[in-house]
């Protein structure tokens, strides 16, 4: 112990001099710039999926319905409530946020007498903090849930364009529990369904790797799960909460690989009719069509004995007639129809109503006769020459029937939907076969990024070798003689006129001519009504040219419904939501009638 | 100059169990509760002092009055949901569990984390490292009626919190180290801010050195006191600073290193004395070691980079089942997290082997024995533990 060791303490008395370090206003200073304050939410941005209540470890967040906040098509309508006496403030609900709508203020204090204020929903219930552009957000894109699609393996243009394989290869059961992982499990793909298919539920049998329960699933809703496994228009994807930050899950690829890869036998185990009693009620359903079938399926599970007539040689409607077999293979179709057949449904093809059998008959030897007649009926554009056009939906139905049909070496295909890229890639095929080379042009009116089509059908189409021509009027089927030589076509101005009516405006000058020795048409079809005959056509009431139906599908004549599309449309998942809801409908009639029996 | 050697014959011999008999009945004895709200207690906790005069015969700690059950409410919550409630378990560093838990959950998931958030992770350790030491400077010097070096080290703390708050969003719970990476690169400036408080510190420690190692009242109080013999260490399980000061040159950073500790250069050091006096000087040389280390991190670290890797989704996130233990060396020895999962959403065991577990209780006890009262608040501090710790 020295000298030093008794005087150097004193060196702290320098310090008096000094101001003091403490802060004197502690309620102005501002938070940090990513300072994890109180939160705000963007209205705009939010869409309800409830992944912030869902990842909150203190259960701080519920979500709740807002006033002005409708549910709508990828919004649930509800927006997360805050409880403060439990935030922890940990920012997982930020980070997690599927749209990156919820974030973080710098502001931290707030006094309030009441304890309930700091329950509130932000966003909704103004806060001063709600436009403070500084505190805590994500810094780049969000990382704790997937955003990035599992990579699907497909043909390649050059070895797909020669033959009518199926292009997708669907994903291997690794590859589908990868892509399942992605789910957030909000559930607005359930209402955006129109079968409103237990889409969360069967994605997470796929993450379980528990494929036959997913199949069991599947077929609760959806009795065409590997036909819409393949050829689904999937809506579902475009509400997706994860398309917001990265790549919608694959929710289609995710139901195929369920179908896909249970055994085909297993099928018959998992999928069995109910133990009901027979209810010695039956139905006539006309058309095998996905609505049809749909509603047989159901209505035989309830006991009914059902009867379905197809005038065509196989069933499956347009599924089998209007979908090329690379997109959707007839095996795959064939067994699907064999398990709705296993639930006790007759399907009796080559029986076109009308003909064969009437609908007086149908109407006197059954309970209830249900119409699924489709579309098809191809629309004509009615320009000059049009009588010598092809019908898209005629040919695809006689390229299916195996039936020959002329190729020539050079196509026009006017339309821009998915059936003029499902002719105009079936007829490059043929060509590729007959020729060895391919030589199709489309031509539609819309631009390319208004085409109906999905856009991979478009760019597949392209990648084939189909050149498209978008923002073409067709004005005449050039002919020579009895001959096909071409179309001609103007540049479209406009579409519509002012008042949103179809009236397409040209410019006369630009005119071209596509070279071609055929010219299909396939810019929509219509139903063939003439199986209802001449008095049943008069006794029904119409809508626009439609057969008029309740919101259950019955038609104005008590013992005859209509579904699928027909009446409604417009594609193979929307068939099957009207087939389970014309089953409904027709079951409760039977059962009443049941009840006034006994 | 002022040693105080107690007549312990007076006193009942110990029985086979180390504990002594006394009776109470007999007016010799009295029974004092220190802590847990006593000022020169080291958070809450409590020690049951049996004091004969002005010595204590035998101490009892008791804890508890913190146990929130964080492992087991681990064991409730998603590999994700538990993120939030590791820094808990010990307040005043609690960068530790961040990182320990991250690391284990990294292991087993077999995710790889970018380079920079290793450097950053490592930067947070060492300010994280730097607040504690500061922390436990100004709690022995308070102990001991030091009461100013103890406001320059809260306020040099403070300005160090400023930077956590720049940094991560938060000055006391940083949620920052997640599983994966860290939350956000630098801000842009920090470097230069954080060399301002470095000098601060640098300065009032200068300062403090002169009121606490070169103090006559501070030696007095502190050497020869609470003298930890290195026999014991490993029977008491003790680490960190409380080793090194007894010569046990040991430091998870250099034996076995971790994040990026390899590629910086420091020293760790020793004493021997392996009292109270000892154990503050090995962590004002390691204070001033860690200021070098954030410097050094800052210097070498990469300019860019990514900071957060892409995790699998973590609303339904199942790692296989396993088992590791990670560890780190902490303000006050090995932290360690022990992780166990089966292939569920959830942990399947959760332990926190924090350093305090050990110091403030067995050796604790073992130590109080023959100490002056007046002299237990630092001898309690200079263990420097964190009650939290204790009852994860």
């Amino acid at each position: 112990m020295s000298l030093r060791d008794v005087l150097s303490p004193f060196t702290a008395w320098k310090h008096v001099i000094n101001d003091p370090v403490t802060i004197k206003d502690p309620f102005n200073r501002p938070g940090a710039d990513r300072y994890r304050g109180f939160h705000q939410n963007d209205m705009d941005k939010c869409i309800g999926c409830g992944s912030c209540e869902e990842i909150c470890q203190n259960a701080a967040i519920d979500m709740v319905p807002v006033e002005g906040q409708e549910a709508g098509p990828g919004d649930s309508g509800l927006r997360p409530m805050i409880d403060y006496g439990r935030c922890c403030w940990c920012a997982l609900c930020v980070d997690v946020c599927m749209t990156g709508s919820l974030t973080m203020s710098n502001e931290y204090t707030w006094v309030d007498s009441d304890p309930d204020a700091f329950r509130f929903v932000p966003g909704v219930d103004g806060k001063s903090w709600d436009l403070e552009p500084k505190g805590y957000q994500r810094e780049d894109t969000r990382r704790l849930t997937g955003t990035t699609r599992a990579p699907m393996g497909e043909l390649a243009p050059e070895d797909r364009i020669g033959n009518f394989c199926e292009i997708v290869d669907g994903f291997t059961p690794e590859q589908a529990v990868i892509e399942a992982d992605r789910c957030v499990e909000c559930g607005l793909c359930v209402a955006t369904c129109p079968a409103h298919m237990d889409i969360p539920d069967y994605i997470a049998k796929v993450r379980d790797g528990d494929f036959e329960g997913g199949l069991q699933l599947l077929y609760e809703t959806n009795p065409f799960s590997q036909a819409c496994g393949r050829i689904c228009t999937h809506k579902c994807e475009t509400t997706c909460a994860a398309m917001h930050e990265g790549d919608a899950i694959a929710i289609r690829w995710l139901k195929r690989a369920i179908t896909d890869s249970v055994d085909k036998d297993r099928y018959f185990d998992l999928i069995q009719k109910p133990d009901v009693p027979e209810t010695g009620q039956s139905v006539a359903v006309i058309g095998a069509g996905p609505a049809g079938l749909t509603t047989a399926f159901d209505l035989a599970r309830k006991g009914h004995k059902v009867v379905v007539f197809e005038a065509l040689d196989k069933p499956g409607g347009m599924m089998r007639y209007g979908i090329p077999e690379y997109r959707l293979p007839y095996d795959v179709l064939d067994h699907e129809i064999s398990v709705i057949e296993a639930m006790g449904v007759e399907i009796r093809c080559n029986m076109r109503v009308g003909h064969e059998i009437s609908m007086e008959q149908l109407a006197k030897a059954y309970d209830a006769v249900v119409l699924s007649i489709g579309l098809h009926q191809g629309r004509s554009t009615r320009v000059p020459g049009s009588d010598k056009a092809e019908a898209a939906i005629d040919l695809l139905r006689r390229i299916t029937a195996g039936v020959e049909v002329p190729v020539p070496e050079q196509v026009a295909v006017i339309g821009g939907g998915n059936v003029a890229m499902d002719i105009a890639r079936s007829m490059a095929r043929l060509q590729k076969i007959k020729y060895g080379r391919v030589g199709v042009t489309v031509t539609a009116l819309e631009d390319l990024d208004r085409f109906l089509a999905d856009r991979e059908e478009i760019e597949e189409a392209q990648e084939e070798g189909c050149v498209i021509y978008p923002a073409r009027g067709p004005q005449e089927i050039v002919l020579d003689g009895e001959t096909v030589m071409g179309l001609r076509t103007w540049k479209v101005q406009a579409i519509f006129d002012d008042q949103g009516r179809f009236a397409p405006k040209y410019d006369e000058a630009d005119e071209m001519i596509h070279p071609a020795g055929m010219v299909v048409e396939a810019i929509g079809q219509m139903a063939d009504i003439s199986l209802l005959g001449e008095a049943l056509t008069e006794k029904l009431e119409w809508n626009r040219g439609r057969i008029m139906i309740d919101s259950t599908g019955q038609t104005s004549e008590p013992w005859l419904w209509a579904a699928g599309d027909a009446v409604s449309g417009p594609d193979v998942i929307h068939a099957v939501a009207d087939g389970h809801r014309v089953a409904v409908s027709v079951g409760k009639m039977l059962a009443a009638k049941r009840e006034k029996v006994q | 100059m002022f040693s105080f050697k107690p007549d312990r014959s007076q006193y009942p011999a110990p029985g086979p169990d180390g504990k002594i008999e006394v009776d109470l009945e007999t007016g010799k004895y009295l029974k004092l509760w220190h802590g847990p709200n006593h000022p020169g207690i080291t958070g809450n906790m409590s020690v049951e002092l049996t004091v004969c005069g002005d010595e204590v015969v035998e101490g009892k700690t008791h804890v508890g009055y913190l146990h929130r059950g964080f492992e087991k409410l681990m064991e409730r919550r998603t590999f994700i949901q538990v993120f939030p409630i590791v820094c808990r378990v010990c307040v005043p560093e609690p960068d530790f569990n961040e990182y320990c838990y991250a690391a284990a959950v990294e292991e087993l998931a077999g995710i790889e984390v970018p380079e920079m958030a290793n450097w950053i992770r490592t930067l947070i350790l060492e300010m994280g490292r730097f607040n504690s030491y500061m922390m436990a400077m100004g709690g022995i010097s308070g102990a001991l009626g030091l009461g100013v070096v103890g406001q320059w080290m809260t306020y040099t703390r403070d300005i160090m919190l400023d930077r956590f708050e720049e940094l991560t969003g938060a000055r006391i719970y940083h949620m920052f180290i997640l599983p994966g990476g860290v939350r956000a690169h630098l801000p842009e400036g920090f470097e230069g801010r954080m060399e301002e408080v470095l000098q601060t510190a640098e300065t009032y420690l200068a300062d403090a050195e002169k009121l606490m190692f070169h103090s006559s009242v501070f030696k007095t109080r502190t050497q020869g006191v609470g003298v930890i013999d290195p026999a014991l260490f490993e029977t008491y399980g003790v680490t960190g600073p409380n080793a090194r000061a007894g010569g046990v040159a040991k430091d998870v950073r250099k034996d076995s290193p971790y994040l990026v500790y390899d590629q910086l250069d420091f020293t760790v050091h020793t004493e021997t004395a392996s009292d109270i006096y000892a154990r503050t000087l090995v962590r004002f040389k390691d204070l001033h070691e860690t200021i070098q280390l954030i410097r050094q991190i800052l210097k070498k670290m990469p300019k860019e980079g990514e900071v957060m890797t892409n995790l699998p989704n973590v609303l339904h996130w199942k790692i296989p089942r396993g088992e590791t233990y990670i560890k780190g060396e902490s303000s006050r020895g090995e932290y360690g997290y022990y992780l166990v999962t089966d292939g569920t959403g959830y942990p399947r065991r959760v332990n926190v082997r924090g350093p305090s577990y050990t110091h403030a209780m067995a050796l604790l006890e073992h130590l109080i024995p023959g100490t002056n009262i007046s002299d237990i608040a630092a001898l309690m501090v200079s263990l420097h533990t964190y009650p939290p710790e204790i009852e994860r």
